[in-house]
């Protein structure tokens, strides 16, 4: 009896790491699928267009209000210092280090790659993947890869986006709302932010985040059981997981970047 | 047809819209150069920097010229600095450089004076006048000692 | 001659093994859990010829459909494709085989992102240099044979289910495959579907010289177009033409006929020919 629950720890533990394995794999599939031609340029199209326009509403509204939320709150505390010409700084480094790869993934997962489980779990469940193989078509060439791409080159496009209407939304509350001087808001911002260190930093976050939720969503559509509440699991855990992976490798890649 | 070529349209201009993103934040906010630096390169050599850091403002009568590229040790164990500034601007040997702080705690950055010299100062060369930063520790301590001789 | 020949199965039954088998199963086992779908499972079904699987739901009728494609691998035994062992290959050379078959999946499978002129031409883009004006020929020759000339432009999703499945064979029989694989073509259909349906499988057959398996429950239809018929159960398959399974007394197919059957009369109009062989066991 008492042996049970680590039987079962034991049991999961070797569930996750078949996971991760078969993930990885899944993922060099991709990788060779992608640098084999054909490449499906018609689909990837489409599949940005499904990715990246669609999320933008979300992502542009979101990167406003945050930016306006980090101005007002850090006015309140700057302000008793006399200290709000490091507004600019506040926001610009928040926003364009931390905030705007992290939301941006966490909105784009949320909306896109969940949206993209559901659809490949549904071409299993209605057969379409199996009918892409008896016609002699690799539907990880055709269908999965296409779908991981558009992720990864979205991903990116909308972190720029996002941190920019942060930045317009940071800039009208500070200057239009609480009366900070807007040159000197945005000339202190400059100087602070640095490209190797904020910038890049920032781009990569995107990237690393856009082949993340690009995996981990395709796979779970793929490995989807072929029922309606399988179509629904696939969605709901790539949500989840996609999600707590980009948390994690947030951190990692703060660590090894340094300061 | 005409559906997929709006859709390629939009598709087109969000690509384009989301790679102007990335490039103003890298070259106008993160301040990396996309057709090298400035030209005009003057060092200028002080006792102390204070927080002076790269990427801050080298200005002249209050307008932005130019910003700083480096601040590293020389062999006298004093701090030289590296500013980038405007090549069109001419410059003469007399100009001095002086490390300021925007308002009482805020970003450093370095004023140019220019001076009434008729030799200009070409690339590479080395501004001859410099003020160090005011540390306000420094004026704090000052302030203390004078006050501790006012007893006497 | 042919390796099929050689599953000890398939020869009993049929006029003394002279038949020419384009798919044979020779002591397939697949188990899924704790559950066995297949204990022993060995049939043929012969080039040109129209065979029928019947069986009750969760007899393995579709796996059995699946396994010929090779989306499917059994736990043991031998499948073979067009004079080849397909159960060791990879997804790779299974495209090959895959190249002489077409299947109809029993919901379509059509990709929904595409319309049906697309999905009809896809395995034409994929696989043929052809141009496209070639292709939108061969295509709408398709279309009209099984009479959506007027849908091409049509998502999956505007489509009837009768259009559903007549699109799909299209796409099914646009790279002219020498076997066809056909998955309930009649479920959930009215009756004139069923019989258009069932028109244009024969048609295929007769015309065209497709060996055609076709999955189904229809019992009624299956008697129709049948040369031949397998039965599953209980893991293995029982084999014959029409008349011998008709006259069966196998106890599970007397079962099957009478619970399924809705043409009860056309059993009587058949004549009774050579008794039932079975396979496996």
């Amino acid at each position: 009896m008492r042996i049970a629950p680590i039987e079962l720890l034991g049991f999961r533990s070797l569930l996750l790491l078949e996971h991760l394995g078969h993930a990885a794999f899944f993922g060099m599939r991709i990788v060779f699928s992608l640098l084999a031609p054909p490449l499906r340029f018609r689909r990837l199209v489409i599949d940005v267009f499904d990715a990246g326009v669609l999320s933008l509403p979300v992502v542009c509204l979101s990167g406003f209000v945050v930016g306006g939320t980090l101005s007002l709150l850090g006015y309140t505390t700057l302000v008793r210092f006399g200290a709000e010409q490091a507004l600019g700084p506040l926001v610009g480094l928040a926003v364009i280090r931390e905030l705007g790869p992290v939301l941006t993934a966490l909105l784009v997962t949320g909306r896109a790659g969940s949206a993209i489980a559901a659809e490949i779990a549904t071409m299993v469940t209605t057969e379409q993947l199996d009918g892409l193989r008896m016609m002699s078509v690799d539907p990880i060439e055709f269908v999965v890869s296409p779908k991981a791409l558009a992720l990864v080159l979205v991903m990116p496009l909308l972190t720029g986006l996002f941190i920019l209407f942060s930045l317009l939304g940071g800039y009208m509350i500070a200057v239009g709302l609480l009366g900070v001087d807007g040159a000197s808001f945005t000339t202190t911002m400059e100087s602070a932010v640095e490209f190797s260190r904020d910038v890049a930093q920032s781009f990569t976050k995107a990237l690393v985040f856009g082949c993340l939720a690009g995996l981990i969503a395709t796979y779970r559509g793929y490995i989807s059981e072929p029922t309606a509440a399988g179509v629904s699991a696939s969605t709901t855990s790539t949500v989840v997981i996609a999600s707590v992976a980009i948390l994690v490798f947030d951190f990692f890649v703060n660590g090894m970047w340094g300061v | 047809m005409q559906q997929s070529r709006l859709r390629d349209l939009i598709v087109g201009v969000f690509v384009l819209f989301g790679l102007g993103a990335i490039a103003y934040l890298s070259i106008q906010v993160g301040g990396l150069y996309y057709n090298g630096p400035r030209g005009l390169h003057l060092y200028a050599t002080f006792d102390h920097v204070g927080d002076l850091k790269p990427r801050a403002a080298v200005v002249i009568a209050g307008v932005k010229v130019g910003e700083v590229v480096s601040i590293g040790l020389d062999d006298n164990m004093r701090a030289r600095s590296l500013l980038d500034i405007d090549p069109s601007l001419e410059l003469d040997v007399e100009t001095s450089a002086a490390i300021m702080t925007a308002g009482l705690l805020g970003e450093k950055f370095v004023a140019l004076e220019p001076g009434w010299s008729d030799d200009m100062l070409s690339s590479g060369d080395e501004i001859a006048r410099t003020e160090s930063a005011i540390s306000l520790e420094g004026l704090i301590g000052e302030l203390v000692n004078n006050a501790d001789l006012g007893e006497d | 001659m042919t390796p099929a020949q050689t599953s000890r199965g398939a020869e009993a039954m049929d006029e003394g093994g002279q038949q020419d088998f384009r798919v044979a199963f020779d002591g397939v086992r697949l188990q899924r859990g704790k559950r066995v779908v297949f204990r022993r499972l060995s049939c043929g079904f012969p080039r040109g010829s129209i065979s029928v699987v019947l069986g009750g739901s969760g007899s393995g009728k579709s796996t059995l459909l699946r396994m010929i494609g090779g989306l499917q691998r059994p736990d043991g035994g031998v499948i073979r494709v067009a004079d080849r062992e397909i159960t060791q290959l990879s997804e790779r050379e299974l495209f090959k085989v895959r190249d002489r078959i077409g299947m109809l999946f029993q919901g379509g499978a059509l990709l929904d992102s595409m319309t049906v002129f697309e999905n009809a031409a896809l395995p034409l883009r994929e696989h043929t240099q052809l141009s496209d004006s070639d292709i939108e020929a061969e295509v709408n020759r398709r279309l009209m044979a099984v009479g959506l000339s007027d849908a091409a432009g049509l998502y999956p999703r505007e489509l009837s289910g009768g259009m559903n499945r007549r699109a799909a064979l299209a796409r099914a029989i646009v790279m002219d495959p020498e076997i066809l694989l056909v998955d309930e073509p009649f479920s959930g259909l009215d009756p004139i579907n069923v019989r258009r349906i069932e028109a244009l499988l024969v048609d295929l057959n007769r015309h065209l010289g497709l060996t055609l398996i076709v999955t189904s429950h229809h019992i009624a239809s299956s008697l129709r177009m049948a040369d031949r018929m397998v039965f599953m159960v209980d893991g293995i398959a029982i084999s014959g033409r029409p008349g011998e399974l008709l006259a069966s007394e196998d106890k599970r197919v007397v079962e099957f006929l009478e619970a399924e059957s809705d043409g009860a009369d056309e059993r009587r109009e058949l004549d009774v020919t050579p008794p039932l062989m079975r396979d496996g066991e």
